[in-house]
């Protein structure tokens, strides 16, 4: 009996969620105890900051520019590389319950398998591969999906309709009639994407999460192997947890985040000093993320509505640490606590007010990018426990599974696993992590590149509709955390900035191949 | 929004079934097609049927356009179809999107993407002929 691997993601968290990270609003004890337990890391970063690049790179332990979703509606192909069909040629049972995202949601021909088992109510789409034999969508044998509501033909939404058709209109409708993503105000402060939803606990898309999980772990055998893929959609806008919970946190008692300049010529002070979409953002002028509401106009964000959305999403991320706890108790319970590993991550950060701005885009700064990453070995290992400073990067997580395992890193991977201590780090190379944003959206075109380094996070930036390709950004995240101070052009660290750009250079793989197509906006 | 591919066969051949309008489910992604004069129904797997106004059907130009219509999500429409004669025994589909919303289009755009591939992949691999 080998170990089992229970992979926790959340859907756009910040590294401060935690409060093994610092964070001081949203109790977290499951995450933190995990922590005490584990390897924590403190400079963990995606890939990319939207959800399919970001959790492609996951699934297949490489960089965007190899497994080829760069953006937010190019479908990862269904031939691609993934670490769950190792694991289960190796004879472990392999589940994703709750968000997958490697392919469009926005799929009305249902073209992806994803989105025709949640419509056939089927949990595997098996297909051949190359060798002849068969195999199961990504290497799941069971798959059950869920997104952010009761919409799409994702499992959680037909069972909501199926079962409990008055919750269906409770969530926050994210796309209005024109495909538009909503900018609807609610809450008591008229924050977008927030909204009063008088969902029970019971039937909202965590505790769903966590009930399916336990469901399918309650199909395998005692001395079955398994991996096991929880993905909650959580705290990805919209902001409408359950209205019975809403009296964890008191929004009107928050104090604002440090990242939130509250002083408006500070706030664009600061952004003017950035490339210039940063306040083409900011003004509504330029946005150049469809998930980003096109009619909402950052510069309107009050300090009440960031204080709102802030307490929602605490209000989820305390949710989600006890659906986690409720999972590991009942694989406690089937006596698998000595030889589980539990690694827990998300694909990307929030703005959640940093700069004055809410949810994401092709702005490389630590809202958006640093990300709580834990990994709690099996205590049967005896590995102890450490917080690891040294870059990562979510690339590593594939190869991390594999060594869980017992295989050998799969060729397709580009990084070593994630480290155990800092010398583990130094001895596996971890010394950078790279980060590549590309969009084209209505003629609306921005490429970034992004080293981080040395405490040092370097963005350089592609020709585009609003950037001439000299533009970037350089911050020491150390002397500066909120990296409010672009040393882009600050002559006394060019020589390091250029140092940085070549090693960027250096190590981000070239593209693979043609740019494939964006088959829709999400 | 715009696809097109380029297949190893002659213009009239692939326009035998591209023209074809009732027999479009045999290489994009729906599931069904049902024609009534200058009128098509188009049924997504989804169980989604678009209404479909034929404005243009071109054998000489082996061109054809289509307007969905009677649907309140989507406020213009027009797609176009071309087989172009590449003049070495070959020939480009180009499938052309304009419509509002536009997001819509990058759909329509996929479903398009994989329907010429398969039409590539018919003639091509299969060696249909119409």
């Amino acid at each position: 009996m080998g170990r089992k691997i229970l992979f926790v993601t959340t859907d756009q968290q910040r590294y401060d969620a935690l409060g093994c990270n610092g964070g001081t609003v949203a109790r977290t004890p499951v995450l933190d105890g995990l922590a005490a337990a584990g390897v924590r890391y403190t400079r963990a970063h995606p890939q990319n900051v939207v959800c399919m690049p970001s959790r492609s790179t996951m699934v297949t332990g490489q960089h965007v520019a190899t497994h080829g979703v760069w953006m937010n509606g190019v479908p990862l192909p269904a031939d691609a590389p993934s670490i769950a069909d190792d694991l289960r040629r190796a004879g472990y049972r392999t589940a994703l319950v709750g968000k997958a995202h490697f392919e469009p949601f926005l799929d009305p021909f249902l073209r992806f398998a994803e989105n025709r088992m949640g419509s056939r109510n089927e949990h595997a789409e098996w297909g051949t591969a190359p060798d002849g034999t068969a195999v199961p969508h990504r290497g799941f044998e069971h798959m059950e999906s869920a997104t952010h509501g009761a919409v799409g033909p994702f499992h959680y939404a037909q069972w909501l309709r199926a079962h409990h058709p008055e919750d269906v209109g409770r969530f926050f409708q994210v796309l209005d009639r024109a495909l538009e993503v909503s900018a609807l105000p609610g809450g008591d402060t008229g924050a977008p994407q927030v909204k009063r939803n008088e969902i029970a606990r019971e039937r909202y898309h965590t505790d769903w999460v966590a009930d399916r999980t336990i469901a399918w772990m309650d199909s395998l055998g005692a001395h079955e192997d398994w991996f096991c893929w929880m993905s909650f959609p959580d705290p990805h806008h919209p902001w409408d947890p359950p209205a019975g919970e809403l009296g964890r946190v008191d929004w009107r008692t928050l104090d604002l985040p440090a990242g939130y300049p509250e002083d408006r010529a500070e706030r664009e002070r600061i952004l003017d000093a950035k490339p210039r979409h940063w306040r083409g953002w900011y003004d509504g002028s330029f946005v150049s993320n469809y998930e980003a509401p096109a009619q909402w106009v950052p510069a309107t964000l009050t300090a009440d509505q960031v204080r709102e959305v802030n307490a929602m999403a605490h209000i989820e991320n305390e949710l989600v640490d006890e659906a986690i706890g409720r999972v590991l108790a009942h694989a406690a319970s089937r006596g698998w606590a000595e030889d589980l590993d539990v690694v827990y991550t998300t694909d990307h950060g929030e703005m959640q007010g940093d700069f004055g701005l809410l949810f994401k885009g092709p702005y490389h700064v630590d809202a958006l990018m640093r990300l709580p990453l834990l990994w709690r070995p099996a205590p049967s290992a005896g590995v102890a426990s450490a917080v690891v400073d040294a870059p990562v990067g979510l690339v590593a997580l594939a190869a991390t599974f594999a060594e869980i395992a017992g295989l050998a890193r799969p060729a397709y991977t580009e990084s070593p696993r994630l480290p155990i201590s800092a010398d583990d780090a130094r001895t596996l190379g971890h010394e950078r992590v790279l980060t590549e944003w590309d969009s084209v959206l209505f003629g609306k075109v921005v490429g970034l590149r992004t080293i981080h380094r040395d405490g040092w996070t370097c963005t350089a930036y592609l020709p585009g509709t609003v950037h001439d390709g000299t533009e970037g950004e350089l911050y020491d995240t150390v002397e500066d955390p909120l990296q409010r101070h672009n040393r882009w052009d600050d002559p006394s660290v060019r020589a390091h900035r250029d140092a940085l750009l070549d090693d960027l250079r250096a190590h981000l793989p070239a593209e693979a191949g043609p740019r494939r197509p964006c088959d829709a906006p999400v | 929004m715009r696809r097109h591919v380029r297949i190893a066969r002659d213009a009239d051949t692939v326009w035998g079934l591209v023209g074809a309008l009732e027999r479009q489910h045999e290489w994009f992604p729906t599931a069904s097609t049902r024609m009534e004069g200058t009128t098509r129904w188009v049924t997504l797997d989804s169980g989604l049927t678009f209404e479909e106004r034929i404005v243009t059907h071109d054998h000489a130009l082996r061109r054809y356009q289509y307007r969905i219509v009677g649907n309140p999500g989507i406020s213009e429409h027009l797609s176009t179809v071309d087989v172009l004669d590449d003049g070495d025994g070959g020939c480009t589909v180009v499938y052309s999107i304009d419509m509002v919303p536009d997001v819509l289009a990058m759909v329509i755009g996929g479903a398009a993407g994989e329907g010429l591939a398969t039409l590539k992949h018919r003639f091509e691999t299969e060696g249909a002929g119409r």
